[in-house]
């Protein structure tokens, strides 16, 4: 076999396995809409306010119903104390105008 | 140029890198690495976003939380009083809610009070939920129940902050698709929570706000911190907003974790970019020596930058959906869950954004392409004998 027609196969192939994989992706969805409902249900009849994601910290737990500066108790920027709150980003303050400027003697 | 001409081409730039099958297979699988890894974030993150916002849908409009010294403190009930008398406001409810060390598995769960029925017919929770005013009964999630070894009809014993042994019967076990938000519940009725935190009477965890109208959640938000200054009103529209923050594109874990990938790339590119080995400039000089001409030369290592980019994309891209839906990001869940004892199986539903993908393959192949095209047409354009003799 000519070995450009190999290589075409070979993407054929994974061009095949990726629209495989979006069909069954397309059902997944699809299932979890239909039993979204249920959960939305479950949310709304608990009054649910978080999804229970990591719960190492109230913070981590909570992160909607936290402190401010969750996941950055002690201050902002912090070095964090659990793993889960080093991928929580510190809240965006930029907008606020607080910068503070450090001068030098 | 017939189509069996550009075949001719690939099927020699394939013999080619054929000859340097291992540098090629390298960054191949270098290449791969890093498609997979920024895939899996960006599969990961958008899932667990897009799952979070739908199923966050049903929270309450707005809680209203009170402040003390800059802390989260017990609310008296006797607010939703006031505050059911804005106009806007339809109910207000309290909620009764709590967090509980077990130190028998070593495990922090959420005690939440019964409020609202749900239907029969409710397909995440075999069995029922515990009635509002309803004792020693429980509803638990599966974390729960798997970390205390109980099944439906079997008995938690909880120990309250007086120190008295509580123990609920459970009536109902939350099913596995629900566990991104019921891992670690534990329903009991609202008697049994404030008995089990020894709340004082008339005091509550927070107020749960029904707004007729969601578009009016602000000006609310604002008439109740006007009446009471200690407290902290949050919207719903601030809840999605901070899932939308923790796993979005430009924050917290994208940046984290695809820091590292991306540097390695630029690497790689810059190191294909910088210029060609000696040999490769040998052979696209020998080629135009024996009557190749510019354009086929370019189309050559277009072919190979294809060949290494397309590859290693299609790859990567497939084995990051495998990893991260069908082996649940088993490479990422340890950062993810941290120090968690109960933690969510992450069964996470398939939602792809095309947009993304399409990104990817931007910010992956072309690079790539140009960054073999361009050296080799400085070498091609050269005069054979001055590329060939160095």
């Amino acid at each position: 076999m000519r070995k450009s027609l190999a290589f075409f196969l070979f993407i054929l192939l994974c061009l095949l396995a990726i629209a495989f994989l979006g069909v069954t992706s397309n059902a997944a969805v699809s299932r979890f809409l239909t039993t979204g409902r249920d959960l939305n249900e479950i949310t709304s009849a608990l009054k649910l306010t978080d999804v229970s994601f990591s719960n190492d910290a109230r913070y981590t737990r909570h992160p909607s119903q936290a402190d401010i500066f969750s996941a950055f108790q002690d201050y902002p920027g912090s070095i964090e104390h659990f793993p889960s709150g080093s991928v929580t980003p510190p809240p965006d303050f930029s907008s606020l105008g607080t910068g503070m400027k450090v001068k030098g003697r | 140029m017939s189509i069996n001409n550009h075949m001719n081409v690939l099927d020699f730039t394939l013999q080619a890198l054929l000859r340097r099958k291992f540098k090629n297979f390298g960054i191949v699988v270098v290449f791969t690495f890093i498609v997979f890894i920024t895939g899996s974030i960006l599969f990961l993150s958008y899932s667990f976003k897009r799952e979070a916002l739908l199923i966050l849908k049903g929270s309450p409009e707005l809680i209203v939380q009170r402040m003390s010294a800059g802390r989260h403190e017990l609310i008296p009930v006797k607010f939703s009083g006031h505050i059911s008398g804005i106009p806007g406001v339809s109910s207000v409810e309290p909620r009764y809610w709590g967090y509980y060390y077990d130190s028998l598995v070593k495990a922090n769960y959420t005690v939440v009070a019964a409020s609202d029925e749900v239907s029969g017919n409710n397909r995440m929770i075999r069995g029922r939920l515990p009635g509002k005013d309803e004792t020693g009964v429980a509803a638990v999630g599966r974390g729960v129940a798997k970390a205390r070894f109980v099944d439906q009809g079997g008995t938690i014993a909880l120990l309250s902050s007086s120190g008295d042994l509580m123990e609920f019967r459970v009536v109902g076990i939350f099913e596995s698709e629900s566990e991104l938000l019921t891992a670690d519940l534990l329903v009991v009725g609202r008697p049994d929570v404030i008995k089990l935190f020894v709340m004082p009477a008339g005091m509550a965890t927070d107020l749960a706000v029904s707004i007729s109208n969601e578009t009016e959640a602000p000006v609310i938000a604002g008439k109740i911190r006007a009446e009471f200054p200690d407290t902290r009103p949050i919207l719903r529209r601030e809840i999605i907003r901070t899932y939308d923050a923790v796993f979005g594109w430009r924050s917290g874990l994208i940046v984290t974790l695809f820091a590292g990938a991306l540097v390695a790339f630029i690497i790689l590119a810059w190191d294909k970019a910088s210029g060609l080995s000696a040999e490769e400039k040998k052979e696209i000089g020998i080629l135009k020596a024996i009557g190749w001409e510019t354009s086929d030369i370019l189309e050559m290592k277009f072919w190979e930058g294809l060949v290494i980019s397309l590859s290693s994309f299609l790859l990567g891209v497939i084995l990051a959906y495998l990893h991260v839906y069908f082996f649940g990001a088993s490479l990422f869940a340890p950062a993810l869950k941290g120090w968690s004892v109960i933690y969510p199986d992450f069964r996470l539903t398939p939602f792809i954004d095309p947009y993304q993908i399409v990104m990817l393959l931007v910010l992956t192949v072309i690079p790539y392409i140009a960054s073999t095209i361009i050296p080799s047409w400085k070498a091609a354009i050269t005069d054979p004998d001055e590329v060939v003799r160095g």
